[in-house]
């Protein structure tokens, strides 16, 4: 068996090194030094496009199936050999999540928590940002260490006592459990001191000359001044906020306030055999996300990638 | 993270500044309500600052660090289930709860799960964002946003979707993975249900999540190295290869130390993904420690003992952040 396989491989094997010694005669001998040069670049790009586009493929497999599944009869996503594509499409299992299953309620709750987080988060992080950047006072320093301590606290550190807190603040299975905790973020403060820091200060001591108190300075100078931060620092707590699992988890013990992801991984224990509808829940849950990110990705990306290389 | 810390320099000068001595200081003060310009002293700057850093502060104080130290203590009493209705019968018990845990082969487990998780999957990633990053940023390709935008989105999704959708790849009797596999004539895996093959499959879905983010900073980072370099070690002689290893890497490496301290820190938190595709199974082959700590915490009601468990979670990221600073220190 062994030494048909290798036979079977060997003259493959030749004939490759042979093909590529030919060529590599064929440059030697030609002497068109430009024109191989030219085909061997045209070869690298072509391995590299088909390397990209399998890449490509391999990203966006799972969530085309999932959109490919959700619209598939009852069943057929469990079938073998598996269909790709639904023999017949059909949206019953978005109106059974809709109308059985209340996901419109989910998709409420979710939306509400994600669109306060991230407004709210929005003017507490990038007054403190502005403070730190161009604000001087004493203590600013030390302050500012103090909080960076924080970044490599692992937030599940915090979770078992500040349930304790939310519980005693009557906030456990509200709304405000999720919310409040997420309305400042280190991060956040972070990445808007970083940006702050470029306003220049001829600026804003010119804003004081002309006598606009501090609370003016910031609406009217820093904010116009922030905006692509912000609206990178939007983007950003808005995609954390809606994805967040494990804290919503833990706060939310009544399933009319739970959002999307808790919903989700509920029903997921109780449907496991429905996997077109757990496909069209799936669906639910991204696509707000992927639409918020494909429009806004601008800012998204290149806040990301500021954020990281500065330092 | 390195971007975060504050420069040290002109930012540092200008905190040296005093407010105006007190007399004078209080003269600008009241002047300020005569609407003089420029009448603002430093003082009420100061003063206006605390005021913006306030409610950040505040929240970030009260929901956030004081938990945390109230997790220290935590860790150190009995409270649990009783305790929860009536706090004041709460024990304090020393380094019970962490002799228990020394003590507990599950938790010993949950530990290597997460190390596992954290040392297998983290260079994976790490390894496939470098190699996208560097595909994209290949001066022979156009659409580059384009492809870059497809890499990361995997990155915004939902995770508790994704892992779902994942799960149903992964069904070892009609899942897309097998199916793929028995056309090149690998038998059937029973990925989730198979103690060996199930935090493997979990790594997979990790690194096919986690790798776009790193890839964008990768991409920044091979962008920040200078043409000049290339070219001239192209002068030397130098491969593709060469170049790789003797340019790119090692200009790469306060990025390298960013990526792998965010993705390492990351990885050590697993949760999500077990939670919702094994439950922690098969046979425990899959709990990590969070999820132990969930369990402990939140399903038992076990809180000082699960408090003990974050604890020693924290410990072990310290440790394994420190080794990787260190690390890049002696390689420099």
């Amino acid at each position: 068996m062994n030494s048909k396989e290798q036979k079977r491989t060997a003259p493959l094997v030749a004939a490759s090194s042979s093909a590529d010694s030919s060529a590599l005669q064929a440059t030697r001998q030609g002497g068109g030094g430009f024109e191989s040069a030219l085909v061997r670049r045209r070869v690298s790009q072509i391995v590299l496009y088909a390397l990209l586009i399998i890449g490509a493929l391999i990203a966006l497999f799972p969530m085309l199936w999932m959109l490919s599944a959700s619209f598939m009869p009852t069943g057929e996503a469990s079938t073998y050999p598996p269909h790709l594509i639904p023999s017949r499409i059909t949206f019953t299992h978005y109106r059974e999540l809709f109308t059985r299953l209340n996901l419109g309620r989910y998709l409420f709750n979710s939306t509400l928590i994600a669109v306060t987080v991230t407004a709210v988060s929005l003017v507490v992080n990038s007054m403190a940002g502005y403070a730190f950047a161009k604000l001087r006072f004493r203590g600013r320093d030390r302050t500012f260490r103090l909080l960076s301590l924080g970044l490599v606290l692992p937030v599940q550190i915090a979770m078992l006592p500040l349930f304790l807190l939310m519980k005693n603040l009557h906030l456990v299975n509200t709304y405000w459990g999720v919310i409040i905790p997420g309305m400042a973020s280190i991060f956040g403060i972070f990445l808007i001191r970083q940006y702050a820091l470029s306003i220049p200060d001829d600026m804003l001591d010119a804003a004081r000359i002309d006598g606009a108190s501090e609370l003016r300075i910031y609406w009217e100078v820093v904010v116009p001044g922030i905006l692509p931060i912000l609206a990178t620092l939007a983007i950003w707590t808005f995609l954390a906020t809606w994805n967040d699992f494990m804290w919503p988890l833990i706060v939310l013990s009544d399933e009319a306030h739970y959002t999307l992801p808790v919903a989700l991984a509920n029903l997921s224990g109780e449907h496991v055999q429905d996997t077109e509808l757990m496909m069209a829940g799936s669906v639910l849950t991204v696509i707000p996300v992927l639409a918020v990110f494909l429009f806004l990705q601008r800012y998204y990306i290149q806040g990301v990638m500021a954020g990281s290389v500065k330092g | 993270m390195s971007a975060t810390i504050p420069p040290s320099g002109a930012a540092s000068d200008e905190l040296l500044s005093e407010p105006l001595p007190g007399m004078l200081g209080g003269l600008r003060r009241r002047l300020r309500w005569s609407r003089d310009p420029g009448a603002r002293t430093p003082a009420d700057v100061g003063k206006a600052a605390w005021w913006f850093l306030a409610p950040a502060l505040i929240l970030i104080f009260v929901f956030f660090f004081l938990p945390v130290l109230a997790s220290l203590v935590l860790s150190v009493t009995d409270f649990d289930i009783y305790a929860i209705a009536n706090p004041s019968g709460t024990r304090f018990v020393g380094l019970a709860n962490y002799a228990k845990l020394m003590h507990t082969p599950e938790f010993w487990q949950a530990l290597r799960n997460t190390f596992y998780f954290a040392l297998v999957g983290g260079p994976l990633t790490i390894t496939v964002s470098l190699a996208t990053a560097l595909l994209l940023n290949a001066r022979l390709i156009r659409f580059k946003s384009f492809f870059r935008t497809i890499y990361f989105t995997p990155f915004v999704t939902t995770l508790v979707a994704v892992a779902i959708v994942w799960r149903y790849l992964y069904h070892a009797r009609y899942g897309l993975l097998n199916y793929a596999l028995s056309r090149v004539g690998v038998s059937p895996i029973d990925w989730l249900g198979n103690p060996h093959w199930a935090m493997p499959a979990i790594i997979l879905l990790a690194v096919w999540k986690q790798f776009g983010y790193n890839m964008l900073i990768f991409i920044a980072g091979l962008q920040a190295i200078p043409q000049d370099l290339y070219d001239a070690a192209e002068i030397d002689g130098a491969g593709p290869v060469r170049r790789f290893f003797n340019v790119t890497l090692p200009l790469l490496g306060p990025t390298m130390l960013f990526v792998s301290v965010i993705t390492m820190i990351g990885y050590f938190q697993l949760f999500s993904e077990p939670y919702v595709m094994t439950s922690g199974g098969p046979l425990r082959a899959t709990t990590s420690v969070v999820l132990m700590m969930y369990e402990e915490g939140f399903r038992w009601w076990r809180m000082g003992y699960a408090a003990a468990i974050a604890f020693v979670l924290f410990i072990v990221i310290l440790i394994a952040t420190l080794i990787q600073f260190r690390l890049q220190k002696e390689r420099t």
